[in-house]
Parts: C-alpha cells; structure tokens; sequence
C-alpha cells in the first residue's frame, strides 16, 4: 500500500492530511479526476439526442459507465439507474413502489439504525398509503437482534429495507439473513450499500435482493451520480417519478408513454461526466482489488480498536466493526474533539451522523467517528491517538 | 494554526467545567430551547422578569466547550440588566464575551445561547 497517497492529488497539496472521514466521502484518484476532465475536454455533447458523432460518443461513454456499473455487481445493464445518490434512489424507490407492493401487505420493516436516507423516504410512504413503519431492534452492543428480525418481518410485511453497514458502528448486518427472512414472507428487499460498496465484493444476483442502493462518492467516484439496482421485472412494472425528457417514447400536448429501462427512470439531462468518472473509479478498484481495500480496512480497524481501547477513559461503541469506529472520550464533547483534532489536520466526523436515533442511542451528544479507507495508515493511527492524549489533558 | 488551540484558552475551558448560572429556575416567567443541527448542542434558558429587569437567569443543557462557555458568560453579562438592553445584544457582542476569535465552523456554536436569550425573552408564556 506504499505508494497508495501518491494516486490521490488531494495528499500532494495538503500535505499534512490526515483523512478519517471515509464513511461520509473519500478522496478521489488522479485516473478519476482526468476522466472526468478529458469527458469535458474531448467528448462533451448531450446523450440519446444529437445526431452528430459527439453526441454519439458522449452517449456511448455513457453507456459504457452502465455497464461497468452493472459488471462490478453482477447485474443486467438495464437493470443499473443512475441517480445522484443513494438518498435518491431509496426516494425513486419509495416513490415509485406502490404500484408492486404485495395486494393486502401492510408493512415496512426497518431497523434502529437506518441513515436517515433508509428512514424518512420510508416514513414519507407510510403516511401517503397508511403503512405501518415497523423496527428491527439492536441489541445492547447495537448489532442487529436477528431474533426480533424473525418475529418483526410477518405475512404482513410489504417491504423490508435495510442497511448492509451502519454508517455510525460500523457494524456489517447479515443481509442474507434479512433477505431469506423476507423472501419467505413475500416481501420486496432493499439493501442500502453506501457504506459496504467500497470495501466488500457485492453481488445482486447471488443476494437475491430486489433493490440495492449506493452512492459513486463513497467509492472514489465524483459527487453527484449514485446507482440503484433494481430486478428487471420489478423495475418494468414500477411507475417513473420523475418526469420529461429522455423518459419517454411518445409525447403528445395530451399524454405520453414511458421509455425501456432504464431510460424510463432519468428524467432530463443525466451526470454524463459523473457516470464517466465512477465508472474510472470503478476500474481502479478493480484492478487494486476489493479484497485487498477490504483486508487493509479490516487491519486498520483492529489496530485502531487496539490503540483507542488503551486510552483511559475511552468509551468505543459497538464490537466486530469494519472500517468505522464511533466513540467518545469522557466528560469531552465529540464536537471539541474534532476541532481540536482539526487543528492538526486530522479530519473525523462529531455528532449524529444523520442517522439520529442510532447516535442518541449510543450517546446524546452524538459521538466522534473515524473511518478508513485504502490510503490511510498506522502511523496516522498513531498520531491520531497522541493527539486524543493531548486532547484528554486540555480538557480535564 | 492551532486556532483551535487558541479557542480552548483558560477562560472558556474554566466557563466550560465549571459554568456560572447553570441549572433550573422553578418558576421561571420565560422559557426557551434550541438546538444546534449540525452537532447536537441542546441549550435552555430560564428568566425571571420583573418591571422590566432580568432578575434571574439560569442555563441547562447538554452542548460543548464553546456552547457552554459562552452560555456562562452570556447569562452572568445579562443578569440583573434591562430587557431593553439585552435586546440589544447582537452577535458580535456575545462572540466579544469569549475574548477569542471564533473559527467558522464553531460561530453556530458560540451563537446558540444568545439566540435562545432572545427567543426566551419573546417566550413570556413560558
């Protein structure tokens, strides 16, 4: 992992970085940055429309960045739609679900520890059709109580959506579990992957799941494009929720008839450029290997967990976490302790995190989250952990 | 660099562990709350008014060092003084109670108390 920052601009021009906020949005590789800016400087046109060769070749990139999408999680090109992020295709799910939700099924299952992006979609929904919200519980180490998984998730559950990792524990759910649980009870299945994406081989098909949810920014992609998978014939009898150009086949003054998949689902002009880049970011990973982003998360969590938990007075939440740590330090606000680590250049996350009643649960000054990615180190571990000393000496 | 640093000078970190005025009036005349998004401060404030004057104030709240310090100087500044008065209070006053310069990041911090002040003092039916 040696030269690893080098491939990351951002490390050459602030030199004394220390990024620990992955789980809100990692940096991006200089391949990334250069497709997105060779897009803009050789291929820029608008896609499906011009009939000239710029147009042609902007649509094929395009396209292209679909079908690497769908390889790297093993789905069908007309299955991927791009979004901007998983906040939205959880919404474009939530919105356009009605029309395959199971006749008489009254439910939705979710859990205590859904990102607000899994949770108010869905609360949104219940109150327009007069669902019931319904939630798995955590347990006293806020891992997922799979025993009230079974009695929650019933012959009246319509959907279960739920997250692969929590973004505040960092704690990795069982999905196949959820999924078998929901498939027995005809259930449709979302899983919210923002935070698995980047460190774990994901493959819809073998899931089995209906949906599946992430963002490009939290795999070194651009800002601004994110992905929904969705089964092909659940997707072909959903409505669009979003409407205009490019969605349709037909448009009178009247009416209009909806486009194939997976045009049907992107309305207007899309992030062509943003599509490019995840795609490049895509390709990066590949050849680094997921197995080897996920073995370094997993060293420099256990290493992470092994130095925090030497600290007196350190409060670590949860246990088998990957990638993210929350905690606090005694009698300290987090937001102190990220502004005094700010200060060396060490960026964390303090506060909620927008999953609220996880993080109240936890503790209700929220906590302080640090999480890794490929070219974070030990050493920066290190450092982190001697300035959490000086830090507890400040403030008593 | 080490703004920070300089933020967690003596005099907030004394305002912080040991703030003045924090607690619960019983029978306050105003009341509010308000709380801070971005990081979770939760401050409430509690006044007696009488004829015009703040004759008590007292603070309670869950919030960070800067929140907290300047909670505490805030409410000793404004006891005992003119409602006329303190609601003349403006942002560049409260921050001036901290004798530091503020980071960005931190103002919504550092404001929160003086904005529950005020909206404490609109809030006569408690």
């Amino acid at each position: 992992m040696k030269n690893i920052k080098e491939q990351f601009p951002i490390f050459k021009e602030r030199k004394k970085l220390i990024y620990l906020d992955n789980a809100a949005t990692t940096q991006k590789p200089a391949r990334v940055i250069n497709a997105i800016l060779n897009f803009y400087t050789n291929s820029n046109a608008n896609i499906n429309r011009g009939m000239h060769f710029l147009g042609e070749e902007a649509t094929q990139l395009y396209e292209q960045a679909r079908v690497t999408v769908a390889k790297f999680i093993n789905s069908k090109d007309i299955e991927i739609i791009f979004t901007r992020n998983t906040t939205e295709s959880i919404n474009l799910i939530a919105s356009s679900i009605e029309s395959i939700i199971p006749q008489g099924k009254t439910e939705i299952v979710l859990t205590e520890m859904e990102h607000h992006a899994n949770l108010v979609p869905w609360q949104q929904l219940a109150k327009r059709k007069n669902l019931k919200l319904i939630f798995i519980k955590t347990k006293e180490d806020f891992s997922l109580d799979y025993e009230d998984a079974k009695r929650k998730i019933s012959s009246n559950t319509a959907i279960v959506s739920v997250t692969h990792k929590s973004n505040v524990t960092g704690i990795v759910n069982e999905i196949d579990k959820i999924i078998n649980l929901a498939k027995k009870q005809n259930a449709l299945t979302i899983i919210d992957g923002a935070q698995t994406i980047a460190s774990k081989k994901i493959d819809v098909k073998k899931l089995d799941c209906d949906f599946f949810a992430f963002s490009g920014h939290k795999i070194f992609g651009p800002t601004g494009i994110g992905v929904l998978y969705g089964k092909k014939e659940l997707l072909e009898k959903m409505n669009p929720y979003q409407f205009g150009g490019n969605m349709i086949s037909t448009a009178s003054l009247e009416k209009a008839g909806w486009n194939e998949l997976p045009m049907k689902f992107e309305a207007g002009t899309p992030n062509i450029s943003g599509s490019i880049g995840l795609a490049e970011a895509i390709r990066w990973i590949n050849e680094f290997g997921i197995e080897n982003i996920s073995k370094n998360e997993k060293e420099l969590t256990s290493y992470a967990l092994k130095k925090l938990s030497e600290l007196n007075g350190i409060e670590i939440y949860g246990k088998n976490q990957e990638g993210i740590i929350s905690f606090n330090l005694k009698n300290t606000h987090p937001h102190d302790v990220a502004c005094l680590l700010n200060d060396e250049k060490i960026c964390i996350r303090a506060g909620f995190h927008c999953a609220m009643p996880i993080a109240k649960k936890l503790s209700l000054n929220g906590t302080c989250r640090i999480s890794f990615s490929v070219y974070n180190t030990k050493q920066e571990i290190d450092f982190l952990i001697e300035q959490l000393k000086k830090i507890k000496g400040i403030i008593k | 660099m080490n703004l920070a640093i300089d933020m967690y000078r003596e005099n907030i970190l004394e305002n912080y562990k040991n703030p003045k005025n924090f607690g619960e009036i019983k029978n306050p005349t105003h009341k509010a709350s308000s709380i801070n998004k971005s990081c979770g401060d939760e401050i409430t404030i509690s006044l007696v008014i009488k004829e015009n004057k703040l004759t008590d104030i007292k603070f309670t709240g869950k919030a960070c060092a800067i929140c907290t310090a300047s909670a505490s100087l805030l409410t000793e500044e404004a006891k005992n003084k003119k409602i006329d008065e303190i609601k003349k209070y403006d942002k560049d006053f409260s921050l001036s109670l901290l004798e530091i310069p503020i980071s960005a990041v931190r103002i919504k911090c550092a404001l929160l108390p003086l904005e529950t002040l005020q909206k404490a003092i609109l809030n006569n039916g408690k």
